[in-house]
């Protein structure tokens, strides 16, 4: 068995091609983004975010526009909205809770509107929104994703410094003169677009997979910040590579292999720390 | 979910009679409420605690469960109850020692939600199930109640509503201050897997009626409404009882008449209540001034 040709075998088909463009993109993106998620104590209100996608897509759908700019304009508008509030409000998990659990109800009603709209064939329209598909992604949805994604990466990348002043000291950063607040706003519009930008890849139930494992795993491993970023985005790569090849030889959903290999990665990490004492 | 040949009339008393005249309704009015009582009193809990990001994790774990045993041909319930124990052990596991509440913990339960979630999917594939199935599970099917379900629902209640009352004083104290507690000699950390436990069983129960991801709304935001009405525990606790099963009613009903589902009615009820009453303390606070 030939390792080398069987990747090159791999990477030839367009599908697998596409999935692994994709995959490296939102990756690394997840990687970064996650770090500071974690750093900032927003967990929760990522993963409402990416709830925000499900709805978004969908209510695009219904009015009859592209799902895309539902996807992107919904969850950019409630990520400004959410940034906009103080920090006590975003990191209340009541608020948040409540206010994801009126988001899924009305995704639920944008769900129903749409499958009775329209005949049955879209009745999986649906399902691609909450789960997703590395596999079956279009030359187009790459491109979204690949901009969307690499615009992402640039700008965290660009703002690191200051953001994590911000995050770790945050009465410091203002005094010395760092805007944390406009900061706030900017990160949160990130974490929007690069949940946003994942949603045909990974599906908006699991799109903070990627971002809260890789980057939990990192911070138990290393302290200094910039080591445990890139740590983090290097593992995220990691998992969703070895997901996809795996995913290919094999017959299991991708999503699964992912956030199983973090998942168990974080447990052995865990409990070997634990043990250490 | 409305039928063809049921049309809202001026007839009260009529339409009240139609909304009961298939045992369907029947059934999904008594398991309703009894969600509702459920979640009207472990949300109060869940909120005090600062553990919503759990409650919503377990129904995604909850998802997983079902679709898992749905695979084995047993009834979603046993899947539900099983996952979101197994969760609850798995979260008070991954938690460090310095938070007090594992529950509260938000790297845990995300890395929990994410790896659960993962195993919902791997189940849907091997299932091969219709997209209907997994709508029904998600957002739930109030036609599909049967009369087993609604006796198993009874039987659940009663076990986590007993839990509940064993436990309250205690779980309140480690709620509001759980250092203090620690150093009278409460069991705190064996508290926080019970309830969770139960706060597992509540999603577990709820699937038919409103389905994993809406069970969510029923137990967060009537107790998010009760706390904010008045700082009373026994109180918050009966509004939010209330609340809850207003908010289901009225949801069963105007569902049977309309196309609306029947999640989207109570989260967006609810949440149309929630804002109310802080726009009303917020009017409040500005007066006073």
């Amino acid at each position: 068995m030939n390792l080398i040709s069987s990747i090159y075998t791999m990477l030839n088909l367009d599908f697998m091609g596409y999935a692994f463009l994709a995959g490296t993109v939102v990756a690394i993106m997840a990687g970064l983004v996650g770090y500071f998620i974690i750093l900032r104590n927003l967990v929760f209100a990522t993963e409402a975010l990416g709830h925000v996608t499900f709805t978004g897509a969908l209510g695009a759908a219904v009015l009859g526009v592209d799902p895309v700019f539902g996807l992107f304009g919904a969850t950019t508008l409630v990520a400004i909205l959410i940034g906009m509030l103080g920090t006590k409000v975003r990191t209340n998990d009541v608020v948040v809770g409540t206010v994801l659990a009126w988001v899924l109800g009305l995704g639920a009603l944008f769900l129903n509107i749409y499958t009775s709209q329209s005949s049955g064939a879209n009745g999986t329209f649906g399902v691609k929104y909450l789960f997703g598909s590395l596999l079956g992604l279009q030359a187009r949805e790459v491109q979204q994703i690949a901009i969307a994604g690499l615009g992402v990466i640039i700008v965290l990348l660009a703002i690191a410094r200051p953001l994590l002043f911000a995050s770790l000291d945050p009465d410091v950063a203002v005094v010395r003169g760092v805007p944390v607040g406009g900061l706030n706003v900017v990160f949160l519009i990130l974490v929007a677009l690069g949940l946003a930008a994942s949603v045909p890849s990974v599906g908006s139930l699991l799109n903070s997979a990627l971002l809260i494992t890789p980057a939990a795993i990192a911070q138990r491993l290393v302290s200094r910040p910039f080591v445990a970023l890139f740590l983090s985005a290097f593992l995220a790569l990691t998992f969703t590579w070895l997901g996809l090849t795996i995913g290919f030889y094999t017959s299991y959903p991708i999503s699964f292999i992912i956030s199983t290999l973090a998942f168990i990665t974080y447990v052995l990490v865990f409990t070997w720390q634990k043990l250490l004492g | 979910m409305s039928t063809d040949d049921v049309h809202l009339s001026w007839n009260v008393i009529f339409d009240i009679q139609q909304l009961f005249a298939y045992h369907f309704m029947q059934n999904a009015f008594s398991a309703g409420m009894l969600v509702a009582l459920m979640a009207g009193v472990v949300g109060y809990f869940m909120v005090l605690r600062g553990q919503s990001f759990a409650g919503h994790t377990m129904s995604s774990v909850g998802f997983a469960g079902a679709t898992g045993v749905s695979l084995l041909g047993w009834s979603p319930i046993f899947g539900l109850l099983l996952s979101c124990t197994v969760a609850a052990i798995g979260i008070g596991f991954l938690s460090d020692r310095r938070h007090q509440t594992a529950m509260g913990n938000g790297v845990a339960v995300g890395t929990i939600q994410t790896f659960f979630l993962g195993l919902g999917i791997l189940f849907i594939q091997l299932s091969h199930s219709y997209t209907e199935n997994i709508y029904a599970v998600l957002f739930g099917s109030v036609l599909g109640i049967s009369d087993r379900d609604v006796e198993l629902t009874i039987v659940t209640t009663v076990v986590t509503l007993a839990g509940v009352i064993a436990i309250a004083r205690p779980l309140l104290f480690t709620s509001i201050d759980p250092d203090v507690a620690d150093a009278r000699g409460v069991p705190v950390r064996l508290l926080d897997y019970v309830f969770s436990i139960l706060l597992g069983f509540t999603v577990a129960q709820s699937v038919q009626v409103v389905g994993v991801l809406l069970i969510f709304g029923l137990l967060v935001t009537p107790a998010a409404i009760a706390v904010q009405i008045t700082a009373s525990p026994y109180l918050a606790i009966g509004i939010s009882i209330l609340l809850a099963l207003l908010f289901t009613c009225i949801g069963l009903s105007v569902a049977y008449f309309t196309p609306c589902p029947v999640g989207f009615l109570i989260t967006g009820l609810a949440f149309g209540t929630y804002i109310l009453v802080r726009l009303f303390k917020f009017g409040q606070i500005q007066l006073l001034k």
